[in-house]
């Protein structure tokens, strides 16, 4: 394993720096309490619309919350958010995906017509609709933005399965008598494992984006958890122009993530799917 | 996809009645079952559905419930906004993407290639509403200038409502662009691998005539899928942005209407951007056969 890791980090070094990046994220998210310096949500009326400095390193809101603390926790939310509803949808999607493709025939066509339907909206536009019907609340956003990825997954892992299904392995397997679910799981499953990660990685920062978006919009994560989207809402704009730091750093934060995020994916893909590579 | 739509919508707790009443503080049970039937709602969903199709169908669209209007009436003005936006957005993702990556294809592993290429992806991982934010917040700090706060029709002031578009679409654009470069800088490096393009060397015709006659014209198909698929995201990315810049689009309207409860609204505009999206979609599967007589003759 290590030098697989040493050569992935020599062939891929932007891909290592993305999952550098990712690896910050995570560890800046696990350590949120130690590494603030405020409580994230206490407000300060002393110190409302401060600049970085000292006291408050990356500048206080209009509330007199902490920028850098706040910013440090609203990793919790955004990552979980973000790691959660990829998941989620990407093993729903892969299991309709890889069932679909197996069983074929009637089922395949309708649930493919399905997806097509689900797919027709743009990921925001139905996250944003979900995300309203089903009301504010942490297992809601992560509903409505795992939904959308729903079809994008089933199409990845089903165009993998038709080709794997034919092999004279899966065909092997059969003649020995094996049933069709341990067949799909067991012998077919294992071999979308790469696409499957690409298709997470590369999942991963649309699902952070589009929290933030949902939280900018007032339909993402509720107060009073700091999320990043939710610190550029509609009240931070309404400051920037005094206080471009309000709208500055949370925007960076969210950048970054993102950027690492699609720099580790894009290294994933051309290590593990050979026939992309480039693209 | 209409009782997909209509379904999403149905799931949400809370209807308009409750919150117009919310706001008033004082609710009276008699006066709120007049009006839920007044607008409908109190009939089975079955019901609500069959009229609401009916409604598409005649082309009226049902009636908001906020403004007593008909829908129609009310999302018909706001098509233009979106849609000048949505095309100044693409010409500025096609003007920026196509070239940058064919450029980038050409240099390939140079550090222009790798600089076009970090800042690509750049592109494509920051939020276009922040970006939005960001530019504004440029100019108010290098330049003084503050945008104005309130749409500026074409008749009004040519500049202010340029201005007014390209802001919001340089940031859209921006993103879309993005991808687009990845898809060309892919595609031309693959052509460029081929035998034609080898002989068109051989025949000693110049790098730019090569590049962009030959290489660039088959590469156009996929270029042409992408921009087609990015159309989808860029009416997402509008969401937000219309947001930001205090356009009156449909998008924008969107997010009011999902906010205010009023399902007919939300439900039309929904569906209006689905058959967008297919619309779309069809457009450029009739490209195909356009771009490329291989694509005619086979099918």
């Amino acid at each position: 394993m290590p030098t697989v890791l040493g050569r992935f980090c020599r062939k891929k070094p932007l891909g290592a720096a993305g999952g550098a990046l990712m690896l910050l994220m995570v560890f800046t998210a696990v350590l949120a309490g130690p590494l603030s310096t405020h409580d994230p949500i206490a407000t300060d009326a002393g110190h409302t619309l401060a600049p970085p400095g000292s006291r408050h390193w990356l500048g206080s809101d209009h509330l007199g919350r902490d920028i850098y603390s706040r910013i440090i926790h609203g990793a919790r939310v955004s990552l979980i958010v973000g790691v959660v509803s990829t998941l989620f949808g990407s093993v729903l999607g892969g299991i309709i995906g890889l069932l679909s493709a197996y069983v074929g025939g009637k089922t395949d066509l309708l649930s493919q017509r399905l997806l097509d339907i689900l797919q027709g909206l743009p990921l925001l536009v139905l996250a944003l609709v979900m995300s309203a019907a089903l009301g504010p609340s942490l297992t809601n956003v992560i509903i409505a933005i795992s939904v959308p990825i729903i079809p994008r997954a089933a199409r990845v892992i089903r165009s993998s399965v038709l080709s794997i299904r034919e092999m004279q392995y899966v065909e092997a397997a059969r003649a020995l008598g094996l049933g069709h679910l341990r067949l799909a799981f067991r012998h077919v499953m294992p071999n979308t494992i790469g696409p499957f990660i690409v298709l997470t990685t590369a999942q991963l920062g649309s699902a952070v984006l589009v929290e933030a978006s949902l939280s900018f919009l007032g339909l993402g994560v509720p107060e009073p958890y700091p999320s990043w989207g939710r610190m550029l809402s509609v009240s931070a704009a309404e400051y920037a122009r005094n206080a471009p730091w309000l709208v500055l750093f949370p925007g960076i934060t969210i950048s970054l993530a993102v950027f690492g995020s699609n720099l580790l994916g894009d290294a994933l893909r051309d290590t593990l799917d050979p026939r992309l590579r480039g693209a | 996809m209409s009782i997909v739509i209509f379904g999403l919508m149905r799931l949400a707790p809370g209807n308009i009645v409750d919150i117009l009443f919310g706001s008033a503080g004082y609710v009276n049970e008699a006066d709120k079952q007049l009006i839920m039937q007044e607008l409908g709602i109190d009939r089975p969903i079955w019901v609500q559905y069959l009229h609401w199709l009916r409604d598409i169908v005649s082309g009226e669209m049902g009636k908001s419930y906020r403004y007593d209007l008909p829908a129609w009436q009310i999302i018909k003005p706001l098509i233009p906004v979106t849609v000048e936006l949505a095309v100044i957005s693409t010409v500025i993702a096609v003007c920026l993407g196509v070239p940058a990556g064919v450029i980038s294809a050409v240099r390939q592993d140079t550090a222009l290639d790798y600089g076009l290429r970090l800042l690509s992806l750049a592109g494509l991982s920051m939020p276009s509403f922040w970006l939005g934010m960001v530019i504004i917040l440029t100019l108010v700090a290098w330049i003084g200038w503050i945008p104005p706060v309130t749409y500026v029709p074409v008749t009004e002031n040519l500049p202010i409502h340029l201005v007014q578009f390209l802001l919001p679409g340089l940031a859209v654009g921006y993103r879309s662009s993005a991808l687009i470069m990845r898809i060309t800088r892919s595609t031309v490096l693959e052509v460029l691998r081929e035998d034609y393009i080898r002989t068109a060397w051989a025949k000693g015709q110049s790098g730019r005539v090569v590049i962009w006659r030959h290489a660039l014209g088959n590469a156009f198909l996929p270029i042409v899928t992408v921009i087609g698929i990015e159309f989808a995201f860029l009416i997402g990315g509008l969401v937000v942005t219309e947001t930001v810049f205090n356009l009156p689009g449909v998008a924008r309207f969107l997010v009011q209407a999902i906010l205010w409860r009023d399902y007919p609204i939300v439900q039309n505009l929904v569906m209006f951007i689905a058959i967008v999206v297919i619309l779309s979609n069809l457009l450029v599967d009739l490209l195909y056969g356009w771009l490329d007589p291989r694509v005619r003759f086979a099918g």
